[in-house]
């Protein structure tokens, strides 16, 4: 019985050739870089490895020092909660809001501003080192200017290197940031909301824009919601990687220690790569779970 | 263009000022940019440190060809690096992208699911993940120091492959059929007939996977190179962000402007394209 069905399967696999032709220089690829990566990573993640010997068997060893006995680990989990909880949402609903009034104001100028909102994540997210330049220490830094002239301070101020700002600045820095993908989806998904939609609504009762909103506009754009969703989210998580340039690394008493930081402490500066991918596994499990959480949740928009 | 419905004056109000005091937030620091590239070297000794320059100078973009270096390496290499990492890294994924997406769209084959399915979970999660398992393959491989280590992460880049096969799923299957009853091979009717049909959509992939190329600093497998002569952009102006040295500024807000006015002006000659691709039922599932 299985053998026919095997058969049967290798007879229509052959029969699509060149589908698989045409799939396999990319998911040649995909499958070495992606999948068999993300394997390996979780494969490494239960031995202690420091390249220069080969791995060791340590079981949960990695795990257990992570999640018992790493305090910085503690650290970088709440700061890369805070961001995801916040930049995450807040990127998200700015990115939404922004859209959405763009599209409620003058068409002529939708097209500048689109520009104007978009230039800081399209240039990507080295130009964000120019925030280096605004809030640098000495006295010539832009905020240090001018609050010291306006008197408000005596002496420049280190902000990239003060605990007490730098969670502030990088949030700040991350929602400057967090116009991208998702923003222009929205965008795009608002122009697609039928005009009539609008209409049968005012008659039927929808008394002001954000009654329209709620019930005619948000369940329309469901699409979008979930694509922007699933973009917001891996853009909140990867761009943690963001406080090493900006605040230096490490960061001063790990106060900006994000998942992705300590990750990147591990593998790049102490070579434990055995216990960077135990991170990177939690790490890919977190994001994974989390992005389906929100999808699920999506589903119930407008309801 | 109508006019809406159930609109206050008050609302608009709002509306328009909150818009304008984000874009404020949102333009300033390229502003600044723009600004200190054009400003003397003496301009930058005020203070306090004024926004606009009052002598522009273009100065600085010439002192970023001729004497920025680092580690000896001019400013003309770094950008010639990125130029060809965004462009054969870039033209590749999309060359490469295609040939996947349309099966994946119009074909009908065993594992046609999962294997959908494994490239949307990976855009699920951020390449950190995946980083130093790549480079220890990259090692074994014996490609770490060459360009591959910069083409390879954007050829893959997984966005490419689910807009585009979103995309060609909305092509009638009927111009498909009548092309094959005509002898068209399958690489014909992909380039030939769905690639200029959907347009847009590979314009706007163009548009972020070029983005990606030009700019990505900390999620590549570049995280080990070693030779700092194949280093793009990004990784010069990390390294230059820092100075503080007031001499350098004028420099390094050029390099800045370098760095932002290329994905801007492709931004700009796509951007109808762009939007229309995203509003059309490409996305919808």
């Amino acid at each position: 019985m299985s053998n026919t069905k095997f058969s049967s399967l290798l007879h229509k696999m052959i029969k699509h050739r060149v589908s698989y032709a045409m799939l396999a220089p990319y998911y040649i690829l995909f499958f070495i870089f992606v999948v068999f990566a993300v394997m390996m990573a979780m494969g490494l993640s239960f031995s202690y490895f420091n390249i220069l010997e080969k791995p060791q068997f340590v079981g949960w060893g990695n795990y257990a020092r992570l999640f018992l006995d790493d305090d910085v680990f503690l650290i970088a989990l709440k700061n890369t909660a805070l961001f995801v909880t916040i930049t995450g949402p807040l990127g998200y609903v700015l990115s939404f809001s922004v859209a959405w009034f763009m599209n409620e104001l003058n068409p002529k100028i939708r097209s500048v501003a689109t520009l104007f909102f978009y230039a800081p994540a399209l240039s990507g997210a080295v130009t964000m080192l120019i925030w280096q330049v605004i809030f640098s220490g000495d006295s010539y830094g832009i905020v240090n200017g001018v609050l010291m002239q306006a008197g408000i301070l005596l002496e420049p101020l280190i902000w990239l290197k003060n605990e007490k700002y730098m969670l502030g600045i990088l949030i700040a820095v991350q929602l400057w940031l967090s116009l991208g993908t998702s923003f222009l989806s929205f965008i795009a998904g608002l122009k697609t909301v039928d005009e009539s939609l609008y209409e049968a609504g005012a008659i039927d009762g929808i008394k002001n824009r954000w009654q329209e909103l709620w019930f005619i506009t948000l369940p329309v754009m469901r699409p979008y919601l979930k694509f922007g969703a699933v973009m917001q989210i891996t853009a909140a998580f990867a761009v943690s990687g963001i406080s090493i340039q900006l605040l230096g690394f490490p960061t001063t008493n790990y106060a900006g220690r994000t998942i992705v930081t300590h990750l990147m402490d591990h593998g790049q500066i102490r070579f434990n790569m055995g216990y960077a991918m135990s991170i990177a596994t939690f790490m890919f499990l977190l994001m994974v779970s989390f992005n389906k959480l929100v999808q699920a949740y999506l589903k119930r928009i407008g309801n | 263009m109508k006019k809406k419905l159930n609109r206050s004056f008050a609302g608009n109000l709002a509306i328009t000022l909150f818009l304008g005091a984000l874009g404020v937030f949102m333009v300033l620091p390229l502003v600044l940019i723009i600004s200190n590239s054009l400003k003397p070297l003496d301009e930058f000794f005020i203070f306090p440190p004024r926004l606009f320059v009052r002598n522009p100078t273009l100065s600085n973009f010439g002192d970023l060809f001729s004497t920025l270096s680092n580690s000896w390496i001019p400013f003309s290499r770094y950008l010639f690096n990125s130029i060809i990492i965004s462009v054969f890294g870039t033209g590749g994924h999309i060359v490469i992208v295609s040939m996947a997406a349309y099966p994946l769209a119009k074909h009908d084959f065993p594992g046609k699911k999962i294997l959908f399915s494994i490239v949307v979970l990976a855009l699920m999660f951020a390449p950190e993940v995946t980083q130093i398992p790549n480079f220890l393959i990259m090692s074994k491989l014996g490609l770490v120091d060459t360009y591959f280590t910069f083409i390879i992460p954007v050829i893959v880049f997984p966005l490419g492959l689910f807009l585009l096969k979103q995309f060609m799923e909305s092509v009638p299957i009927s111009l498909i059929e009548s092309a094959r009853l005509e002898g068209a091979g399958e690489m014909y009717v992909l380039w030939r007939i769905i690639m200029p049909l959907i347009r847009p959509a590979w314009l706007t992939l163009l548009l972020f996977n070029f983005k990606f190329s030009w700019s990505d600093l900390t999620s590549g497998f570049n995280v080990f190179v070693f030779s700092e002569e194949i280093k793009p952009l990004p990784h010069l102006l990390a390294q230059i962000s820092g100075n503080t040295q007031v001499a350098w500024k004028g420099m390094v807000a050029a390099a800045h402007f370098v760095m932002l006015i290329v994905p801007v002006m492709i931004f700009i000659l796509t951007q109808s394209q762009v939007i229309e691709t995203m509003s059309s039922s490409g996305l919808k599932e």
